[in-house]
């Protein structure tokens, strides 16, 4: 459980995080979204205790940060953006050294770093030195000392940067298969990850939170929400145009590319109500030859921009 | 106290997983012999105790103790590993000692492995073992002054050169502050009592008596504490920049 209120840091004149605040709570998988220097990486400084906040508070737990930042950080798991690792260790030595500085000794030791070691497959560079490894074991290292002690919670910045696609999708299977019991805070660039892993989207720009809901929900705030695109033959673009732009619920016809011969559009509904029906009874009553019709999802990385550029958001 | 272990574990055997540690006690050792054996007239003075050894501790120190120190918490830093360690259930002073302690071990081997010297002087003569001795504890303890404000240095930059610069200057200040090099800058202005203070910060003034054989209690309480003293400030540096 993690509570974050008006959590602002400033470093001199500038506002890296203004003002954000959240409730995230175990079974929830929360994905941060953002541009580049939005806050998200300051923000998980923040509430992991590495960075003390110029105002607001952060509580793991139940434990405020500021306050008992110890019992904070035994009941985290956290992979630092850029996944930093003692480079002259072994995997072996340092995930032993993390598990060691977590309390565990003896057999749970041992038995803690094989968990670790086999869930974030890296058994076969284990002995190897960290400064050796592939950008993509590196991260998996720095995945597994953030799941040795099992924490309650997992803050994990970027946790599939430059993993290849088939270890992303192993990545992700883990983080979903540990949701259930754990509170999650990734933070990604990856649109399709959010839709893949998150259950809950917050959308931070120019340090501030500009969006909070769960991937479906702000899918839905795309113009192109249940848009439905539409080859047809058989028909002048004028016509259709006019008749399609004509139905009720309709907000306007875009034009797409189409083969000689056939025209096509893309119609957009108000306030992304779905039109499919109207428009398939529309090409049917007027004898249209309809070569392909499909309903459109709405394009997170469309709601993204529109959202992070946006006045509002923009300082960052 | 456990936590101090864990970090004093993983920094010791981080020195020998490098060349690190093997190209510095190599010098060290090879310094520590030539300054003696020549500089220090060692055969031609005819005398078995170790004075032209221990002599030159300090001037050794000097440059190879900051060559230790710079990395405790600059590379740190600059790799981005501070951020692993800080969110790890140890405290800072945790992380400081265990650092501290560690490099005063090494410091420690790379004196042990001067017992060459020592056999030498029995095998040439019969030299004061108990002298010796506390000559050997008397260095050991500069050094861990050194190092302790080399850590807080360290503390101070992401740049490891800037760390051992700063970490010499300061060092140079405190071995020197008993003569006119340091003491004409303060004694104009700051009443006697404060020069004579200034003047009583010397690592060569207390340590001109260790090597002789005397461990005064005060030149212990000063070691001691002024390595409490850096380490303190170590532990606020690392502090302030969580808060920067």
């Amino acid at each position: 459980m993690i509570e974050v209120q008006s959590l602002a840091k400033h470093f001199g004149p500038i506002v890296a995080v203004d003002d954000v605040s959240f409730t995230a709570r175990p079974g929830e998988v929360v994905g941060f979204l953002g541009p580049n220097g939005a806050g998200k990486s300051t923000t998980m400084k923040m509430i992991v205790g590495f960075l003390a906040p110029s105002a607001g508070s952060a509580k793991v737990c139940g434990f405020d940060v500021a306050e008992r930042p110890i019992e904070v950080k035994k009941r985290v798991g956290y992979l630092p953006e850029g996944a930093p690792l003692y480079a002259d260790m072994t995997p072996a030595s340092f995930l032993h050294f993390i598990a060691a500085a977590r309390g565990f000794s003896g057999a749970e030791l041992v038995e803690r770093v094989e968990t670790a070691v086999a869930r974030t497959e890296i058994e076969s560079v284990l002995d190897r030195p960290i400064e050796t490894l592939s950008k993509g074991f590196k991260r998996r290292v720095g995945l597994a000392q953030a799941l040795l002690h099992d924490p309650e919670v997992l803050i994990l910045d970027e946790p599939t940067d430059g993993l290849d696609p088939n270890q992303k999708h192993e990545v992700r299977a883990l983080i979903r298969e540990m949701a259930p019991r754990k509170t999650i805070v990734i933070s990604t660039h990856l649109l399709d990850e959010v839709s893949a892993v998150c259950s809950r989207a917050i959308v931070i720009a120019g340090g501030r939170l500009v969006a909070d809901s769960t991937p479906a929900e702000l899918e839905a705030r795309s113009r192109l929400h249940n848009a439905v695109a539409l080859t047809l033959r058989g028909v002048q673009a004028e016509v259709a145009r006019l008749k399609l732009g004509a139905l009720a619920g309709v907000a306007s016809i875009e034009d797409l590319a189409a083969d000689p011969g056939a025209v096509a559009f893309r119609v957009l509904p108000e306030a992304g109500r779905p039109i499919v029906a109207e428009v398939s009874q529309a090409a049917l009553a007027s004898g249209w030859q309809v070569e392909e019709i499909k309903v459109e999802q709405g394009q997170l990385d469309e709601v993204f921009r529109s959202i992070t550029t946006s006045p509002a958001a923009g300082r960052g | 106290m456990r936590n101090v272990l864990v970090v004093f574990r993983r920094e010791f055997a981080g020195y020998f997983t490098t060349p690190l540690a093997y190209v510095f006690l190599i010098v060290f050792l090879a310094l520590a012999g030539a300054l003696t054996f020549y500089i220090g007239n060692f055969f031609a003075r005819g005398q078995d105790d170790l004075d032209p050894f221990f002599t030159f501790h300090p001037w050794l120190y000097l440059f190879l103790i900051p060559a230790i120190s710079m990395r405790l918490w600059a590379e740190e830093r600059k790799t981005g590993t501070v951020e692993l360690l800080l969110t790890l259930p140890i405290s800072v002073a945790d992380a400081v000692v265990g650092k501290f302690l560690a490099a005063w071990a090494f410091t420690a081997v790379a004196l042990v492995l001067t017992f060459p010297m020592w056999v030498t002087a029995n095998v040439l003569g019969s030299p004061d073992n108990g002298v010796i001795l506390a000559g050997y504890i008397g260095s050991l303890f500069m050094a861990g002054a050194f190092l302790a404000i080399g850590s807080c240095m360290s503390a101070l930059t992401k740049n490891q050169v800037i760390a051992f610069v700063v970490a010499c200057a300061a060092c140079f200040l405190f071995t020197l502050s008993g003569t006119n090099l340091v003491l004409n800058f303060v004694e104009g202005w700051m009443p006697q009592v404060l020069v004579d203070a200034v003047a009583s910060f010397s690592f060569l003034t207390h340590f001109n008596a260790i090597k002789k054989g005397v461990i005064d209690l005060r030149d212990v309480i000063f070691l001691g504490s002024l390595i409490c003293l850096f380490l303190f400030a170590n532990v606020v540096l690392v502090d302030l920049k969580k808060s920067a």
